[in-house]
């Protein structure tokens, strides 16, 4: 992922400019246009020095920050259960998973700031509460089946997102996105496996993973946006190659994948809608809540303000270390200047 | 949070949505930041000097050798505030599963770059130039070990 300083700021005309200087940056445009366009036409890649549309840039930003927001955030309904883990062997991997999350986040932002975003800029927007993430994360997670249900459904769900965004048209956001898909397959193993060992307990314990599921289904089903015909951007976002498929058609692909699935599990999916529709040869599900789905965007759902204020509070109890390895840093820093100093001398 | 309790029962109900929260905007009034008095809307503010926008730790450019015998690769980027810890940041980061046993880190901004824009004539010298490939010669084809 190319460095800030390797950003090609947009040819903007200053005013003292002479007509020479702008219509060179004009023919500039002009080119610039012209390989973006072929770029696309080719299904290549677009790379951060490459002359962009502006519009093409906000979309990205756009995406890629809300996708690593969702991420930090993401970190947040799991990590609470990693003290309550049922066994050392389960904590060990929900920790590795909550560490895997903080991990996709940092790949995120810094394919955003390719784009010419500042880091903190971003962190201090999601701590604001300017910057949306996905919704799931503002559901909370109330049992230990939720562990399950959550690596089952939504990294079920993110998987069947991302895939296809390995090969987004913007480099570095396509190789941040394979880098992740790699590492998100654990994740949905092993929210499977905590439901199967669930599903297959004790009468109590079956229900409870039945009961997460339950809850999860529909906010997972959500996460793919809402339907295509009340999704403007989409049309947009396809002709530049930064999505693949449509809402829909990832959704419907996805409540396939999970109607196999739940009868190895042993448990049912809440919806009696789910039948498979031979003429268009695709999955359809029950209605969605999309009202629902608005309020929790829209930061009304249950868990927005404490998600929100434990990210504020973290950044906050964080402040000491960073300013001690700024201060570190500062200290070797003289010293070895200090060292080049008496060799000089 | 306590630490018996669950932390994840919201303060609303956990299975409404929260219908009673302020409609106007997403953003966290005052109010309600115990934590962070000064933090208003639209006036963040940021624990460091040293993380304010503009003034954070540099940047750094992680390389990764996933095996002897092959390159170090370009893996990603991230932010430190030395060499020794953007190593160790490049480790947690981009070595969780044995993907390396060597990783350089270099400072951003010490990176020089060639000019996208100058595509055609920088990089033209090898066009036209097929005789610098076998594939060129083809009057060899057939003879064995050649
Ligand atoms: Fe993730
Ligand atoms: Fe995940």
């Amino acid at each position: 992922m190319a460095a800030q300083n390797l950003q090609s700021v947009p040819a903007e005309l200053s005013r003292g400019e002479s007509q020479e200087q702008s219509q060179e940056a004009a023919q500039r445009e002009a080119d610039g246009q012209a390989n973006f366009d072929r770029v696309m036409a080719e299904d290549s890649r677009i790379e951060p020095r490459d002359w962009m549309p502006d519009a093409y840039r906000k979309t990205l930003l756009r995406q890629i920050s809300q996708h690593a927001h969702s991420e930090i955030i993401g970190m947040q309904p799991e990590a609470n259960w990693i003290s309550r883990a049922p066994s050392l062997k389960r904590k060990a991997i929900l920790m590795a998973k909550v560490q895997d999350e903080a991990g996709h986040g940092l790949y995120l932002y810094s394919a955003a700031e390719t784009l010419g975003q500042n880091r903190d800029k971003m962190t201090a927007d999601l701590i604001a509460g300017k910057a949306r993430y996905s919704s799931i994360f503002n559901y909370p997670a109330l049992t230990w089946a939720d562990m399950g249900a959550i690596g089952w459904l939504v990294d079920g769900a993110a998987i069947c997102n991302q895939v296809p965004l390995c090969r987004a048209s913007y480099g570095p956001y396509g190789r941040a996105m394979v880098r992740i898909c790699k590492e998100e397959s654990f994740h949905q193993r092993q929210g499977f496996e905590i439901l199967l060992e669930l599903s297959h307990g004790t009468p109590e314990q079956k229900q409870m993973a039945q009961d997460a599921v339950n809850r999860w289904y529909a906010p997972a089903l959500m996460m793919f946006g809402p339907p295509d015909d009340d999704s403007p951007n989409s049309r947009q976002s396809m002709a530049w190659n930064i999505k693949r498929f449509s809402n829909d058609e990832l959704r419907s692909r996805f409540v396939g994948m999970m109607v196999e699935q739940v009868r190895v599990l042993g448990l049912t999916l809440p919806d009696s809608e789910i039948r498979f529709n031979e003429e268009t040869r695709k999955w359809e599900h029950g209605p969605l809540d999309w009202n629902e789905f608005k309020e929790v965007l829209a930061g009304r759902g249950p868990c927005n303000a404490q998600r929100l204020e434990r990210r504020r509070e973290a950044h906050d109890d964080g402040a000491w270390v960073r300013e001690a390895a700024a201060a570190y840093a500062a200290k070797r820093q003289a010293k070895q200047s200090m060292t080049t100093k008496e060799y000089a001398a | 949070m306590s630490p018996h309790g669950n932390p994840e029962v919201p303060a609303s109900s956990a299975t409404e949505i929260n219908r009673e929260a302020p409609k106007a905007s997403p953003v966290v009034e005052p109010a309600d930041i115990k934590s962070s008095p000064v933090v208003g809307p639209g006036e963040t503010r940021v624990s460091t000097s040293s993380n304010t926008p503009g003034n954070a730790w540099g940047l750094w450019e992680v390389f990764v050798r996933s095996s002897r015998g092959l390159s170090h690769v370009h893996a990603g980027s991230l932010h430190a505030p030395d060499a020794a810890m953007a190593l160790r940041n490049a480790r947690d980061l981009y070595t969780r599963r044995n993907e390396g046993v060597s990783i350089w880190v270099v400072p951003a901004d010490a990176i020089a770059a060639s000019d996208p824009d100058s595509k055609g004539s920088f990089f033209e010298s090898p066009q036209g130039k097929d005789y610098r490939h076998a594939t060129y010669y083809t009057k060899s084809e057939g003879v064995k070990h050649l």
